[in-house]
């Protein structure tokens, strides 16, 4: 069965692909005999970290995942949530890390490009997308280079396909220097009896490609770059990372949409990672069918491609569906008119195996499912990392006070991680679609919901994507309970309910024991607060080997949670809105600098066990702000998170499109930058023009308000209950310290 | 009615049928570009925003060849009113309708972002429901959208009153700061000797509706749609 050139194998080869003695000796059995090159290839890259999940498997089965409000949870391309009135929200996470910080442009287009392709695969028009950045120090002028080119990879693929970008987070850290992160959210809307699945169904059903010509791109993107350490030889990889054509993407986005408006259509896929080959094993496992394919059909780029090369490309903007038998001519006029390829490339078999010919003799012939079902599940050792208690240690009575605390509030407003995105999304299309009710720069994302056909609904989606790195380093599970319950809190400071969410979880080599007890502890942290909240995980994505020459990454598990508002028209901004309104502080006051940017900024030290978070407190706190959204209470709300409470009341003031200032007051007994640096989470700064009805409300709801000022002004004070001002600061200067930010360390 | 033309790139398209069908509650189709002709009935021809072939080439440079181009020209040449935001600003100026070219922003970044823009002249059918010297907040969206022309063609917008929207900012002034791209004269629309076509960067269309971007673009649509005598809002 092997073609003309191909190199014979044998477990070298094998090992070579980064399959295992023990996974080779797996395939022998599965076969009886040996594979031939591309079938190895094959093997490769479905049983690859990348596609098989072999590492995480058993931790991420152990996620809630069901709930009324889901419809189609992980498994699919993407998840699907129920928003009423027979509409859905489809969206899903997906990290493009390795292919960005070998190519910054191309890497990151084409992870936008891939995520849309899971959510449109499913019949959802793409409505809004983020994403999670996280790079070097951007002193490094190889980071300045990565973020430039990320930026307008993200905003070169997503602007050009019309899909309006409304929100992410971009994290600065030494531990990203050699490693960079890039996980590209999208979220699509679909009517609910208008839902595709990836499956092959019907035998005889015509198997049809549409989309892109198959070139030599990307070969082993999914095996060789996403599922191995980088090192001194990374560079040589640049060959696998694909290039983006987001022209193609959005005639394909309009064309699959406009030909499932029909009933041609009982499957589809797209081909993402291992392209032809994942796509189409998917699609048969799925239906319990097999699959015949003549690679002499598919369209094909450059001359003399092997079948190797054909199975494994994943060159970008490319589906494969089966059609009903007898409506291929259908199908071909719709592609056609967008100027796209759709051709019949096989069909649909009952004998449960994929077989692939090419020149007229068979290349390719394995059984399905053991290639796609029953891909290895590895138990890898656990160890807790053996500093972890000394990273955790803080005496904070060891820590230097704060002698200057409006240079340190001017500081952290400045530090890139607390500065202004804007640098960022200003060169993203924030508005197409005309669904942007609040674009990037508020706690969450705002996104108002119009049917297909044009009609307005009431209903509006928030968005947020949240991961504080440090924390998840210093503790992996109150790490992973803090993305939730900040990104769901985020969500909720619109006025939303959280409904589920999705995530990225990004970590170092999983053959280190440390590494497994992060994950390990980090996916118990994600499914406590999801299953705490209400939030399951409907889809997500795992990213392993983020680690250079030994060295891992900070545990990154990004969590995105969507949640739905009922009259978008009624909800709150994060700027304070007008002058002379009460300020109110809902939570707690705390002494605490433990895991703080504080801390790391001003004395250097990333230490401290991260405050845990109160879930149930969490869960009455978002409760709350959503009825007092609805009823008019709440006039503004914004979430207390990195930087503290000076950070997030200087965010009040310089975020919304006038700046605002205001007075407050605090009561004395607590150390000033512990009050005013720490980052207790459960906190919401929000205004009011009623402070009894809030104060009564959240009463109800066991959540302690207290006014703490008012707005107006071009000043902020913060202000002890006796005594000078702690912080007495024009709201110009802090404008000026958060804008800043990023642009100066461009050099812009 | 407002035929809205569809070229594969196009992503403004939905977006303008919108305003000008549910909010200004004029008829509005989207027409295919391979049409060689515009359907019967039409008054009024939008050209949106979007990267129409990708704009691999120049940006516009492919759509002023598409079939539909040259209906657009002989409904311009007969004096129908023709507007071309953004992409379809590049679309006019490649297809010989309007005069000069857009280049890329003088910074390299796209950018988005509400701007300001003042009202040079006020006029049907573009810009009937506001006055002279009126300031717009709109928003704009692109990565070449610095308008270029030689010396002469400048001077002769200027002198012929063509330039219908400049960059300016809040409190109307017109000048470096307020000029988000490096266009020259502060250029945001011009129109053709004619005063039917009109050409420009901002987007009407995203500001149709208080809560989401708010009414200031109404102005110009509001205005073509009562040129035809459709326009509600």
């Amino acid at each position: 069965m092997s073609a003309p050139g191909d190199p014979v194998v044998d477990l070298e080869l094998a090992r070579e692909h980064g399959l295992t003695d023990e996974e080779y000796g797996q395939i022998l059995e599965i076969l009886g005999r040996t594979p031939s090159f591309p079938e190895l290839g094959i093997f490769s890259v479905m049983w690859a970290e990348h596609c098989s999940y072999k590492s995480s498997k058993r931790y991420l089965k152990r996620l809630p995942t069901e709930g009324p409000q889901v419809l189609h949870g992980p498994g699919e391309n993407a998840g699907v949530v129920s928003i009423g009135d027979g509409l859905a929200v489809v969206f899903k996470i997906e990290s493009h890390n390795h292919p960005s910080f070998i190519e910054p442009v191309q890497g990151a287009a084409t992870g936008v490009g891939g995520i849309l392709r899971d959510v449109f695969t499913m019949g959802a028009r793409p409505l809004a997308n983020m994403d999670s950045l996280r790079f070097g120090p951007l002193d490094d002028p190889l980071h300045q280079h990565l973020l430039r080119g990320v930026v307008r990879g993200v905003g070169g693929y997503g602007n050009a396909v019309g899909v309006a970008t409304v929100g992410g987070e971009t994290t600065v850290h030494e531990c990203y220097r050699g490693n960079i992160l890039v996980n590209a959210f999208n979220l699509g809307l679909v009517e609910t009896d208008k839902i595709f699945l990836a499956s092959a169904s019907g035998v005889g059903n015509p198997v049809i490609y549409a989309g892109s010509k198959t070139g030599r791109d990307g070969i082993h993107g999914a095996s060789l770059l996403a599922s191995a350490e980088f090192d001194a030889e990374s560079e040589a990889k640049r060959p696998t990372v694909q290039v983006g054509d987001p022209f193609t993407e959005k005639c394909l986005i309009e064309a699959c949409l406009e030909l499932m408006s029909t009933d041609a259509v009982v499957g589809i896929q797209d081909m993402g990672a291992a392209g032809l080959t994942c796509s189409s094993f998917e699609m048969a496992s799925n239906a319990g069918t097999g699959i015949e394919l003549d690679l002499d059909l598919v369209p094909q780029r450059e001359a003399g491609m092997t079948p190797y090369e054909l199975l494994l490309s994943e060159s970008q903007e490319r589906m494969l569906l089966v059609a009903r038998s007898g409506r291929e001519d259908e199908v071909r006029e719709i592609f056609e008119r967008w100027e796209l390829d759709a051709v019949t490339v096989g069909r649909v078999t009952d004998d449960g195996r994929m077989r692939v010919r090419w020149h007229g003799a068979p290349v390719v012939d394995i059984p399905v499912d053991p290639v796609a079902k029953s891909s290895p599940e590895l138990d890898r050792p656990v160890r807790e990392p053996a500093d972890l208690l000394e990273r955790q240690k803080l005496d904070l009575a060891a820590i230097a006070p704060e002698s200057d605390l409006p240079g340190a509030l001017l500081a952290l407003l400045d530090d890139p991680n607390l500065g202004s995105k804007a640098w960022l999304y200003r060169q993203y299309d924030q508005l197409v679609q005309g669904g942007t009710v609040i674009g990037p720069g508020g706690d969450a994302a705002l996104v108002r919901v119009k049917r297909e056909d044009g009609t307005l609904t009431s209903k509006g989606i928030a968005l947020s994507v949240d991961c504080n790195p440090r924390w998840c380093w210093l503790d992996p599970y109150a790490g992973a309970v803090a993305a939730v319950a900040e990104a769901a809190r985020n969500v909720a400071c619109t006025g939303a309910r959280p409904l589920a969410l999705t995530n990225c979880l990004n970590f170092g080599n999983p053959e280190k024991p440390e590494i497994m007890w992060e994950f390990a502890e980090a996916t118990r942290g994600l499914s406590d607060a999801s299953r705490a909240l209400g939030t399951p995980v409907v889809s997500g994505n795992v990213s392993f080997y983020n680690e250079t020459s030994g060295s891992a990454i900070h545990p990154t598990p990004t969590v995105a949670v969507v949640g739905l508002l009922d009259d978008w028209e009624r909800h709150a901004p994060s700027a304070f809105p007008a002058d002379g309104l009460d300020v109110v502080l809902l939570g707690d006051l705390h002494e605490t600098l433990a895991a703080s940017a504080w801390l790391a900024l001003r004395r250097g030290l990333e230490v401290g066990r991260p405050p845990q978070v109160d879930l149930d407190h969490e869960r009455s706190l978002a409760e709350l702000l959503r009825l007092a959204v609805a009823d008019g209470f709440v006039a503004s709300a914004h979430d207390v998170s990195d930087g503290g409470l000076a950070v997030a009341l200087a965010e009040c003031c310089i975020v919304g499109t006038t700046t605002r200032g205001a007075q407050v007051e605090l009561q004395e007994g607590l150390r000033p930058d512990a009050l005013l640096f720490g980052e207790s989470p459960g906190r919401v700064i929000a205004t009011t023009r009623d402070a009894g009805g809030l104060a009564s409300l959240a009463q109800k709801h066991g959540v302690s308000a207290r006014r703490v000022g008012t707005t107006g002004g071009d000043r902020l004070t913060i202000t002890p209950s006796s005594g000078s001002p702690w912080i007495d600061l024009p709201v110009a200067d802090l404008h000026e310290s958060w804008a800043r930010a990023i642009p100066r360390r461009l050099g812009e | 009615m407002f035929s809205v033309i569809q070229l594969p790139g196009s992503n403004d398209d939905r977006d303008m049928r919108f305003a000008m069908k549910s909010i200004l509650g004029c008829e509005a189709e989207l027409v295919w570009h391979r049409s060689s002709e515009l359907p019967p009935g039409t008054e009024g021809v939008l050209l949106p925003g979007g990267f129409s072939y990708g704009d691999y080439l120049r940006a516009g440079a492919m759509a002023a060849t598409s079939p539909v181009m040259g209906a657009v020209k002989r409904f311009a040449e007969a004096g129908g009113p023709v507007l071309g935001v953004c992409n379809g600003f590049q679309v006019l100026c490649e297809s010989g309708l309007l005069p000069g070219v857009l280049i890329r922003n003088h910074h390299l970044h796209f950018v988005c972002d509400f701007v300001h823009v003042r009202v040079e002249r006020a006029a049907a059918p573009f810009t009937s429901r506001v006055r002279e010297g009126d300031v717009l907040r709109i928003p704009i969206k692109h990565g070449e959208g610095a308008y270029f022309a030689h010396a002469d063609t400048l001077e002769e917008l200027e002198r012929d009153g063509r330039v219908w929207l400049r960059y300016c900012d809040a409190d109307g002034r017109v000048g470096d700061d307020a000029n988000p791209n490096g266009t020259l004269h502060g250029i945001a629309g011009i129109g053709n000797a004619r005063g039917n076509v009109l050409g420009l960067m901002p987007h009407p269309e995203h500001a149709v509706e208080a809560s989401i971007g708010g009414l200031d673009g109404l102005a110009i649509l509001g205005s073509l749609a009562d040129a035809l005598g459709g326009g509600r809002s």
